[in-house]
């Protein structure tokens, strides 16, 4: 069971839900950018949603089936099509073997995630799937996908019955701003009043620099008390720091585990799923929230996707 | 007990800070809390990331909410001081130093005014705190170097450093554990792996542990770096003893 990689598109790379257990010792906990979408599409695939998928980048891949397949693609819109035909995302569909998964170019968001069912056959390091490329572990050979690769994939213990009924709604959608709830801290205390201030009205601008370790914006400057450094400390997935130039950097799936920057806010678990999908010149405001108002938030969510798996598998 | 501050790291993790400095002491007590935390078996706990002077607690509220996790955690301070708490180890790390593996030596040795076998006599004589790992994986942040043999950055960082070069930056010595671009003073190369993604223990070093280099020559050297390819090579170690230096 295999798919050939034709082309790789701009930064493909095999995720699942990252390497815990090992930040004590400095390697960065990787995985999907937006583990929301890559869950979404492993459960639409009827796997586990956990599973290891291939997180696409801006530009997607093209891929071809070397054996029959059910797949499934959430996140983004890349533009997918099969032999030519655009394919729907959030909805499972039948490859055949020989077809070639194509996409034609943005519509909107950053990342999709494919989800192939049985999922994809590589090794797991330190208990993950998960590529991280600076330190060339995990995922295909530890790097990005590049055009003759050979992925293997398991063949799906058993395959849904009922195809047809596995999509839903695409839970992405652009928007002319996007708003990201946070929870404030550890260093809010860092900061001027004005300066939280301005961090929680402001209208902040994503710059080209991105990546999956962070994001880089830009607007009003963000006033600190004194400056932007302290001893450094652990740095949690969406941690929003501020270094002394006052424009915010949010943290991502291969940040590193520790930090010298002040952090104002962390993005909230739930929003991840808008976070992962920012790209260049899109336009973020940050909404307060409480901390037990998050984490009612998060589990929400969660519930929501046990609830779409009791549905299409009953 | 000074006081220890509970700062909110988003919805899954919390940073338990225990002072605003870089001191043995504070560290210490990371350590004890970390330790105490582990043996507490508080449900829902899913990482703990000690650093300089603080633990990030990384927590699952789905199974325990932040009220009720910094009851808990407040608790086990309150009675850390009761914790017995093992001894740190040492490990021992066999460094050859100088000659293509220590470019640098002879410019740390002018820069402070000593002899070539005076540096790798300082270098190799303190026990080093690991106060945590950051950067890249493995890679230790030490204390405790003499400040005699501190040298500055080199002005142009070099491309590429091979895995298990021992360097200095201003006043911190480390180890490369993955090569890597850099620019540390590099005084000499480990053979020992600290960082081998495919081992069952992938990486050797642990924060509150200490490392003491010793020099080695160059039959020693690769006498380990063929254990260390075989997968055979146990670093040396020891339990550290109270007060020592």
């Amino acid at each position: 069971m295999s798919i050939t990689v034709l082309h790789p598109g701009m930064l493909t790379t095999i995720q699942d839900q990252g390497r815990i257990g090992y930040q004590q010792f400095g390697v960065p906990v990787s995985g999907t950018v937006d583990p929301r979408s890559a869950a979404v599409a492993n459960i639409l695939a009827g796997n586990e949603e956990s599973e290891a998928v291939l997180e696409c980048t801006v530009m997607g891949p093209q891929l071809r089936f070397d054996e029959p397949a059910v797949i499934a693609i959430a996140g983004a819109d890349l533009g997918p099509t099969l032999d030519g035909v655009p394919m729907d995302n959030y909805r499972a569909v039948r490859v055949r073997a020989g077809q070639v998964l194509r996409f034609t170019g943005p519509r909107c968001g950053c990342r999709a995630f494919i989800a192939i069912a049985g999922g994809l056959d590589v090794p797991e390091v330190m208990g993950s799937r998960s590529t991280y490329m600076k330190a060339k572990i995990g995922g295909f050979k530890g790097r990005k996908l590049e055009k003759e690769d050979v992925l293997n994939f398991r063949a799906p213990g058993t395959e849904p019955k009922t195809l047809e009924a596995r999509s839903i709604a695409p839970e992405f959608r652009a928007r002319t701003e996007y708003t990201l709830r946070v929870v404030l801290g550890p260093q809010d205390d860092a900061f001027t009043a004005a300066g939280i201030e301005t961090f929680l009205t402001g209208v902040y601008a994503v710059t080209a620099e991105f990546d999956r370790m962070g994001c880089r914006l830009e607007g009003p400057e963000i006033a600190h008390e004194t400056s932007g450094d302290i001893i450094s400390d652990g740095i949690a997935f969406g941690a929003i720091q501020v270094p002394s130039s006052g424009q915010p950097i949010i943290m991502l799936a291969d940040r590193q585990t520790t930090g010298g920057y002040t952090k104002i806010a962390n993005v909230i678990s739930a929003d991840f799923r808008v976070l992962g999908q920012l790209k260049s010149g899109d336009r973020v405001r940050f909404e307060k929230i409480s901390l037990p108002a998050a984490q009612e938030a998060l589990l929400a969510q969660r519930a929501s996707l046990r609830l779409l798996r009791h549905v299409l598998d009953g | 007990m000074d006081e220890v501050r509970f700062l909110n790291a988003g919805d899954t993790a919390v940073t338990v800070e225990f002072g605003n400095e870089i001191s043995e002491a504070i560290n210490g007590r990371i350590r004890s809390f970390n330790i105490a935390l582990q043996d507490s078996g508080i449900a829902g706990i899913v990482e703990t990331v000690p650093t300089y002077r603080s633990l990030m607690v990384h927590y699952d509220p789905g199974v325990i909410r932040y009220a009720s996790l910094e009851k808990k955690l407040k608790g086990l301070l309150s009675g850390l001081d009761k914790v017995r708490i093992p001894p740190s180890e040492v490990l021992e790390i066999p460094v050859l130093y100088g000659g293509e593996e220590g470019p640098d030596l002879p410019f740390v040795a002018e820069h402070s005014g000593r002899s070539a076998d005076e540096v790798v006599a300082i270098h190799s004589a303190p026990e080093y705190l690991i106060y945590m790992l950051g950067f890249t994986p493995g890679f230790t942040y030490l204390g405790g170097m003499d400040e005699t043999i501190a040298t500055p950055r080199l002005k142009t960082p070099r491309v590429k450093i091979p895995a298990g070069s021992v360097g200095i930056a201003g006043a911190q010595t480390g180890v490369y554990p993955i090569d890597s671009p850099g620019g540390w003073q590099l005084i000499g190369r480990t053979p020992v792996r600290m960082y081998a993604p495919e081992r069952e223990k992938p990486i050797l070093p642990e924060a509150g542990q200490y490392i003491r280099f010793y020099p080695i020559d160059r039959a020693e050297y690769d006498r380990i770096a063929e254990q260390e390819a075989a997968g055979t090579y146990v670093c040396k170690r020891h339990s550290r003893e109270e007060g020592a230096k």
